[in-house]
């Protein structure tokens, strides 16, 4: 299906996703007033200017006295339904929600195997995200592996290399817990300028899960690792990447690290790591290894080809940051989002995902006209260590154009950065750990529109 | 009785003696058990920067030639140049960049790409993962001397060593004091959750969280095209039924006040996908391409390394058993200079797959 919809016009990320002649054609269109069309139209009305008339009531009485949906009983008030287990015996979404789905953004990728789908955002309620809807990012295919034939081996600066399987894994001491998983690469095309359209092409690859697992600190006290000189951990996994990453071990040690097979309820989905992830919280997703097959004390870091190629984020000094890991504290508005139209007029619940890497959400406060006057968002409870964090704020829509931001803080006390923060310290070929502040026009149409401000 | 009670004693010593082997000191009894070093030695393959774990052994620049022809050089292009699949390895760092060991492109924002070889500050990483994940489809098939060799191949396009180059586990460190960009990494960030590098969690922006007046009038300063309204799909389709927004139908230009909004969800419709049976069929088809790591090279509308799925089957319509026959015997000059590898796959998937491009490649 994507095929069809691609155009062709929109080139491959992650510098710039528009190509040169789509940033010329913005320059122009800025040059000729289109751009003004936006602007002004947004300024006029936060001015007081006139605004067009109410929009069309989107529930009116019908002329034949009610709604025919209420008159005429439908069939499933009329007869038998359907028997249990019918699907399987394993239930899926309505067939109404079909257009929520996990998508790959047009063009961004050449392959399906090195690539990624992005969560739809836009569609999710609370903090939890459907296992068949979690982000995926694959570096050479997923696999589907048999857990009796999986193994976890430990190596490196321990007593004895030791060696488990899955049943033993699942025998040890367990703790479940719900964190937020996020791709370095979040946001990555947004650096320069405003490249795709919704809330799932921009922030979709974030996604939280209750994981269930084992403390890693349990396994390597079982191989007696030197916990004072084994300052590092090496993580690898089974897949034909055998992906690996550098984890501190001062992580580890705090007990936040643990080696997961259970996902909201049933095991890992294929496409996160089945049989065993490892779950790094707080850290962006590259680190929480798939396929998890072996783990290696050392006492150096491993500069691994995702640690010097690739998840490096290229500073203006051109220099590199390498061992970036940790993802600040990020917020996005989920609705009204990029590509949705509001209705009509009236009330409307803005409501968005908050999150840190650092620790909780503290608070998170929302404004309706581009960062001029902010209010205070409701967190849904109970927030969590290093989770998405729900926020909601009551907004009545007066047709008017308006911008909404989000801007999280955390239990540090450090706030969510503006994209002209941001840049001015890293520049825009970052690629990685685009943290900024997010931006949707609504319309007077109600088209709600991605923009970036200054 | 006698030797009945003696057995008995001698099997209870033996179980003990098993016991305490198998748990030591443990707080988890009965759970792991000692890898052998013949278990490690077949997993423990990763090389650090300060070459730890680097098998002994050698490759010439030559000989990386050949491996690259033959397994690399259809994705990454003959001098590793190619952008086709993957971002580009090599291009962009100069002489100087090899004495200095910052390659100075970077700072450069008007070039359009960053290359393998202006990133990697260490010899290790290109021989380490080289030697895990490649090639693309059958990573980990090379042998110790290959990985040798087309590191120094890839080297050599980077005229970071010379053609006559054999780089062995004696002479990498000396390499890797040629590396183009061997000193332009820094550690020195808040991000990393641990205390050996950086500036202990300390972030590099500081934002206050005013409430009141904070900002002049804010200014629309990037936004899409126009013409790329539609670029990511309908967008009707990828939002839910219902709800308190729904999606912008993309297919129509944007909406005078009102207008967008006015189309009822009635009219919404999920983007379901109906299956008949020729769609299992199309869909089994396409099952295997992706099984026999088909669309590692060829897309289903778009030319990737080979020809798309499409285009094939427009060329080849109807001829079903002369796909078959290329499929598993490869070919070239049909579609390209690129040549397709003989392919290690069933008759009867090479039918299955020759069946569905014959009849037009449908989804």
């Amino acid at each position: 299906m994507q095929e069809d919809l691609s155009s062709g016009r929109i080139r491959k990320a992650p510098e710039n996703f528009l190509n040169k002649d789509g940033i010329k054609t913005v320059l122009t269109e800025a040059k000729h007033g289109r751009r003004d069309f936006i602007r002004n139209a947004f300024a006029a009305a936060a001015a007081g200017a006139a605004v067009p008339a109410a929009l069309a009531q989107g529930n009116p009485v019908p002329t034949e006295g009610g709604d025919p949906n209420i008159l005429n009983l439908p069939e499933h008030s009329k007869g038998l339904g359907q028997g249990v287990a019918a699907d399987g015996g394993y239930g899926k979404p309505s067939k109404f929600e079909a257009n929520v789905q996990r998508r790959q953004s047009p063009g961004l990728t050449q392959t399906t195997q090195a690539s990624v789908s992005f969560a739809p955002l836009q569609s999710l309620f609370g903090i939890i995200t459907p296992s068949g809807l979690h982000f995926e990012r694959h570096h050479q295919g997923w696999w589907d592996i048999d857990p009796s034939k999986h193994r976890l081996m430990i190596n490196g600066m321990v007593e004895s290399n030791k060696v488990f399987t899955m049943d033993e894994i699942m025998r040890l001491p367990s703790v479940s817990r719900i964190h937020f998983i996020e791709c370095g690469a979040n946001t990555a095309v947004e650096w320069g300028n405003v490249a795709v359209p919704t809330v799932q092409y921009t922030h979709g690859m974030v996604s939280c899960s209750e994981f269930t697992g084992v403390p890693l600190i349990t396994l390597l006290e079982l191989a007696g690792a030197d916990l004072k000189n084994g300052k590092f951990v090496l993580a690898e996994g089974a897949d034909g990447s055998s992906m690996t990453r550098t984890i501190p071990m001062d992580l580890i040690k705090s007990g936040e690290v643990f080696v997961a097979y259970g996902q909201n309820g049933e095991m890992l989905r294929p496409e996160q790591g089945y049989p065993l992830r490892l779950i790094v919280p707080g850290v962006q997703g590259v680190s929480w290894v798939k396929y998890l097959r072996r783990l290696e004390v050392g006492d150096k870091p491993y500069a691994a080809k995702d640690e010097a190629v690739h998840y490096v984020d290229l500073q203006p000094s051109g220099l590199h940051r390498q061992y970036s890991s940790i993802q600040e504290c990020k917020s996005v508005v989920t609705t009204p989002s990029g590509g949705q139209v509001l209705l009509d007029k009236g009330f409307y619940n803005i409501t968005g995902l908050a999150w840190s890497g650092r620790g909780k959400v503290k608070r998170v406060d929302v404004s309706v006209d581009g960062g001029r006057n902010w209010r205070t968002a409701r967190l849904e409870g109970p927030v969590q260590n290093k989770a998405l964090t729900r926020f909601n704020l009551d907004w009545v829509w007066d047709g008017k154009p308006a911008i909404i931001q989000s801007r999280a803080m955390d239990d540090t006390g450090y706030v969510q950065p503006t994209y002209k923060q941001l840049r001015a310290v890293r520049g825009t070929r970052s690629i990685y750990h685009n943290n900024a502040i997010q931006s949707w026009l609504v319309q007077e149409s109600g088209e709600v529109k991605n923009v970036q401000v200054s | 009785m006698f030797r009945f009670r003696k057995a008995v004693l001698a099997a209870a010593l033996l179980a003990v003696a098993g016991l305490a082997g198998a748990q030591g000191t443990s707080k988890w009894p009965g759970v792991g058990r000692d890898a052998t070093p013949k278990e490690v030695a077949a997993w423990d393959i990763d090389v650090r920067p300060d070459f730890k774990g680097l098998p002994a052994g050698s490759g010439s620049v030559a000989k990386g030639q050949d491996v690259w022809e033959g397994k690399c050089a259809h994705c990454h292009g003959i001098f590793g140049e190619s952008g086709e699949v993957f971002s580009p390895l090599v291009g962009g760092i100069t002489k100087e960049d090899i004495k200095t060991g910052r390659v100075a492109k970077l700072t450069d924002s008007s070039f359009p790409g960053r290359t393998t070889l202006m990133k990697v500050p260490t010899v290790s990483t290109l021989w380490d993962y080289i030697n895990r994940a490649m090639p693309w489809t059958a990573p980990k098939s090379l042998s110790t001397e290959e990985v040798y060799a087309v590191t120094a191949f890839l080297l050599n396009l980077g005229g970071i060593v010379p053609d006559n180059f054999v780089l062995s586990d004696k002479n990498i460190a000396e390499v890797q004091q040629r590396m183009p960009n061997r000193n332009g990494m820094t550690t020195e960030h808040g991000m990393w959750p641990g205390k050996e590098f950086g500036k202990g969690h300390k972030p590099d922006t500081k934002n206050v969280a005013c409430m009141k007046d904070c900002v002049p009038e804010a200014k629309v300063s990037s936004f899409l095209p126009d013409y790329a309204r539609n670029a990511h799909g309908n967008l009707a389709e990828q939002n839910r039924l219902v709800g308190a927004q729904h999606g912008a139908d993309t297919t129509r230009p944007e909406g005078k006040p009102g207008a967008a909004a006015a189309q009822p969800a009635a009219q919404a419709k999920p983007a379901a996908v109906k299956a008949d049976a020729a769609g299992a069929d199309n869909k089994a088809a396409q099952a295997l391409t992706q099984k026999n790591s088909c669309t590692a090279c060829h897309a289903m509308n778009s030319k990737l390394v080979g020809p798309s799925f499409q285009d094939i089957a427009k060329k080849h319509a109807g001829k079903a058993d002369y796909l078959a026959g290329k499929i598993k015997a490869g070919g070239s000059g049909v579609w390209g200079p690129i040549p397709m590898p003989a392919q290690a796959l069933s008759e009867a998937e090479a039918k299955t797959i020759a069946a569905w491009l014959a009849s037009g490649a449908g989804k």
